[in-house]
């Protein structure tokens, strides 16, 4: 079964009462790379999360166009601090394929030719928490593309990166969206968002701003905030 | 002064003919400890892990007791358990005090709280490192106790031989309950106390050797096990 499209209606994440953000609407249809942009603090990293579903709704719905229990199965998140397991880089790309149940030596095969893919192929047996900072980002990239994920969270996933890495990881996901990997990722750098944006999501005080084709919102920005931020004034 | 520079000598040749009484006594130290060192471990590891993924009602007040049990006195647990195991008490029909399992019993008592509470603080940071990636990979209950057990294994390795340290060095409470009954429950540290009660350096200083022997290895290997954490060479 297919799992978009996604629908939210009236979403709300609560902490101890703070709205973190919502409410939110918002329909994420099954094509294309919706970016997520916003101020610090706008609520980029709390939509992700409650879209995944690691983060407590409060109010209001997300539905998958499948069962929830289906659509968990199918989805991954690359965290802005990566989450680097206590094992080599090699265990730490086995271990979601492993949790699925995929037989040791295939899972073991795949890990290698992931590391490869994103340039670790040099460090499978070295431990995940010596890696760089940048080597993280790209190790938690391929740990959540492995297991082809159908729809794939990713909260600045470039933050750590140099301009070649970054273009590298570029290359990567565009290769998962051509391959039906729908992408929801937050950014800062503006040079991404219009490289890979087909769908623009802008957060302002933990509620959706402005949401357009991507197209339009860089040229035309329907908000005096939107237009404020992409121009790179401070916005209020 | 020449008294203490005797036994000293006559400790150490003892230490390297390897004196008979020595290794028996020796030897009895480590089967009494090393078992009580495995069944803590088993109950207390286990504790720490589920301590450390599940919420429930009770965490908080559990944590708090295994905490408060680990300042107790170990002579006292040597007088419960005697009380307990004593020919009127509820378990006198084993006929257990004064053998090695009675000690073995005093002992678990003693370092399981210690062992679990050590362990349940690694597991507890490594938990908040693993919550959010193990919840968004949809790992099962059983899944994510067996992630943080695994990738804590040195942590946990170091929270056993902490226990084992506590255990090997205690007197109180075994002197208690297995009664320092020569070749029957004569362990390391009740040897060295009736020793020196006798005025016999010798033997106490030699035995007090094997004692600091072991503390030392317990001590450099904690402090490898830290040290290779980082690194994760095995
Ligand atoms: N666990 C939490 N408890 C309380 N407040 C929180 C918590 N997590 C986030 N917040 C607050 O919610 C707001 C939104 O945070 P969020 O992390 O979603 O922002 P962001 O857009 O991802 O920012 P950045 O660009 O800095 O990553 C912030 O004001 C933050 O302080
Ligand atoms: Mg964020």
């Amino acid at each position: 079964m297919p799992l978009m499209p996604l629908t939210v209606k009236q979403a709300v994440s609560r902490r101890r009462g703070q709205v973190l953000v919502g409410p939110v609407d918002l329909t994420l249809t099954p094509e294309g790379v919706t970016i997520v942009i916003g101020p610090n603090g706008s609520g980029k990293t709390s939509l992700l999360r409650m879209l995944h579903g690691i983060a407590r709704l409060n109010a209001g719905t997300i539905d998958w166009a499948c069962p929830l229990e289906e659509a968990r199965e199918k989805q991954a998140f690359v965290f802005q601090t990566p989450v680097m397991m206590r094992r080599s880089v090699r265990d730490n790309l086995a271990y979601p394929l492993l949790l699925g149940g995929t037989p040791k030596q295939e899972a073991r095969n795949k890990a290698e030719h992931w590391a490869e893919k994103v340039g670790l192929g040099n460090f499978l047996t070295r431990q995940a928490t010596v890696l760089s900072g940048g080597e993280r980002q790209k190790l938690a990239i391929a740990r959540a593309l492995i297991r082809d994920p159908e729809v794939l969270f990713l909260d600045e996933p470039c933050a750590a990166l140099d301009g070649r890495a970054m273009r590298e990881v570029e290359e990567i996901l565009q290769t998962a969206a051509k391959g039906g990997t729908r992408l929801v990722m937050s950014t800062h750098n503006m040079g991404q968002a219009r490289r890979l944006a087909t769908e623009v999501v802008f957060m302002l005080n933990g509620k959706i701003h402005e949401c357009a084709p991507a197209a339009t919102f860089f040229e035309t920005p329907s908000t005096p905030q939107a237009h404020a931020f992409l121009r790179g004034d401070i916005v209020e | 002064m020449s008294d203490l520079w005797n036994g000293l000598c006559q400790a150490f040749w003892m230490v390297v003919t390897l004196d008979a009484d020595l290794v028996e006594i020796t030897l009895r130290s480590l089967r009494v400890t090393l078992s009580a060192l495995l069944i803590a471990s088993l109950i207390a590891l286990p504790l720490a892990a589920f301590l450390s993924v599940r919420r429930f009602r009770f965490r908080r007040a559990t944590i708090a007791v295994m905490n408060a049990l680990m300042g107790l006195p170990p002579v006292v647990v040597g007088l419960l358990v005697y009380i307990v195991l004593s020919r009127s008490g509820p378990f006198g029909v084993f006929g257990l005090l004064f053998t090695p399992t009675a000690m073995i019993i005093a002992q678990v008592i003693i370092i399981v709280p210690l062992i679990a509470s050590i362990a349940h603080q690694s597991l507890r940071e490594l938990w908040s490192d693993y919550h959010d990636l193990l919840i968004s990979m949809n790992a099962t209950q059983s899944q994510r106790v067996r992630a943080i057990l695994w990738d804590g294994r040195r942590a946990l390795l170091t929270a056993a031989l902490a226990g084992f340290g506590r255990a090997i060095g205690e007197v109180g409470a075994i002197m208690v309950v297995g009664g320092n009954i020569d070749h029957v429950t004569r362990v390391l540290t009740t040897a060295i106390a009736l020793e020196t009660g006798k005025g016999d350096f010798a033997l106490a200083l030699s035995l007090g050797f094997v004692l600091i022997a072991m503390a030392i290895a317990v001590n450099i290997a904690i402090h490898w096990l830290t040290r290779t954490e980082q690194e994760g060479r095995w």
